[in-house]
């Protein structure tokens, strides 16, 4: 009997290893600035160009940093959810327009709606590299102190925002 | 007037290829750097081979950061920084990678003293088996059918 309970052992010890595997998506790569103070960055207001935006403005507020593209097509998947967000004003979401054409942009939140408290074009991608971005749309949590807390990748789902961004920014506002 | 001339052409070819010197010089690098570090956007390729948006902006921030005269494990840690370990593609050895790295050694150790036990275990059934009398009488028998078969054939 014990004869057969070795390699039983080594066969249920892989299967769950794989199995556990299987439910992990290889395309979410941990972010190393979760707990880290968020990256300086001056950077120009979309629909004003001329003037600029820092994180500093936003010192004191618990704040939803979005990086969006309106050549990326999965952020249409989340933006429905954006713009619930601002309309029901829980959490303010500036937006990160990634490497994109400051028209093409103004002409999709024209066309989508414009859920941001103020969009900042990142028109080389460079503030972006500086968060770590490899993916649009990507979502930052950030408190008070400018601590990023938690980092979604890819389209935030009703799920992700329900039982992960939207208690951990309540907790975070007390 | 001709050997100034010479003179002349001789310094410019020598400026222009110091320059490609200095040129391939920091593109090697940036070749060594960025074969080291895993793209983000298709994880099977590295940074000097993707063609990927990310890929093309961190080889030029590779390259500017060269200019700037950083060293190579200032770029590298630049990325980690901001990527974490997982774009390396040779992993630093600390705790949560000791399983990465120590598991193929410990597979084969557990292999090798497997493999010695099973051996040990089948000499030691070939050697306690001597033929008792019985045993030795059926085999004679046996071998001898077999003799008279071959004789009949």
């Amino acid at each position: 009997m014990s004869k057969y309970l070795l390699p039983l052992g080594v066969f249920i010890t892989v299967a769950v290893f794989l199995f556990y595997g299987l439910s992990l998506n290889p395309r979410e790569v941990p972010s190393p600035l979760v707990g880290k103070p968020a990256p300086a960055f001056q950077l120009p207001v979309l629909h004003s160009p001329d003037k600029t935006f820092t994180p500093k403005e936003m010192a004191g507020k618990v704040w939803l940093l979005n990086v969006w593209a309106s050549w990326c097509v999965a952020c249409r998947d989340e933006h429905p959810l954006m713009v619930e967000l601002s309309r029901r004003k829980i959490v303010p979401v500036v937006g990160l327009n990634y490497k994109d054409q400051p028209d093409d942009a103004k002409k999709w939140l024209r066309h989508f709606g414009d859920p941001y408290l103020t969009s900042v074009s990142d028109l080389e991608g460079r503030v972006g590299i500086d968060f770590g971005v490899y993916g649009v749309p990507e979502t930052f949590v950030i408190d008070k102190d400018g601590i990023i807390r938690h980092k979604h990748i890819g389209p935030i789902t009703e799920d992700a925002l329900k039982e992960k961004i939207l208690p951990l920014v309540e907790r975070l506002s007390r | 007037m001709r050997a100034l001339l010479a003179l002349l052409v001789w310094c410019a070819a020598g400026a222009a290829f110091a320059q490609i010197g200095q040129q391939t010089e920091a593109d090697k690098r940036l070749v060594d750097i960025s074969a080291e570090l895993r793209c983000l956007v298709c994880q099977n390729q590295t940074i000097a081979e993707s063609n990927a948006d990310l890929a093309v902006d961190l080889r030029r921030q590779i390259r500017e950061q060269i200019a700037d005269g950083r060293s190579d494990r200032e770029i590298i840690q630049y990325m980690t920084d901001r990527y974490g370990d997982f774009v390396l593609y040779r992993p630093p050895f600390k705790a949560t990678t000791v399983l990465l790295w120590l598991g193929p050694a410990l597979l084969l150790i557990v292999g090798v003293l497997t493999l010695r036990r099973t051996l040990r275990q089948r000499r030691a059934l070939m050697a306690d088996a001597p033929l008792d009398e019985e045993a030795r009488r059926r085999a004679e028998a046996l071998l001898a059918d077999n003799e008279e078969e071959r004789n009949d054939t």
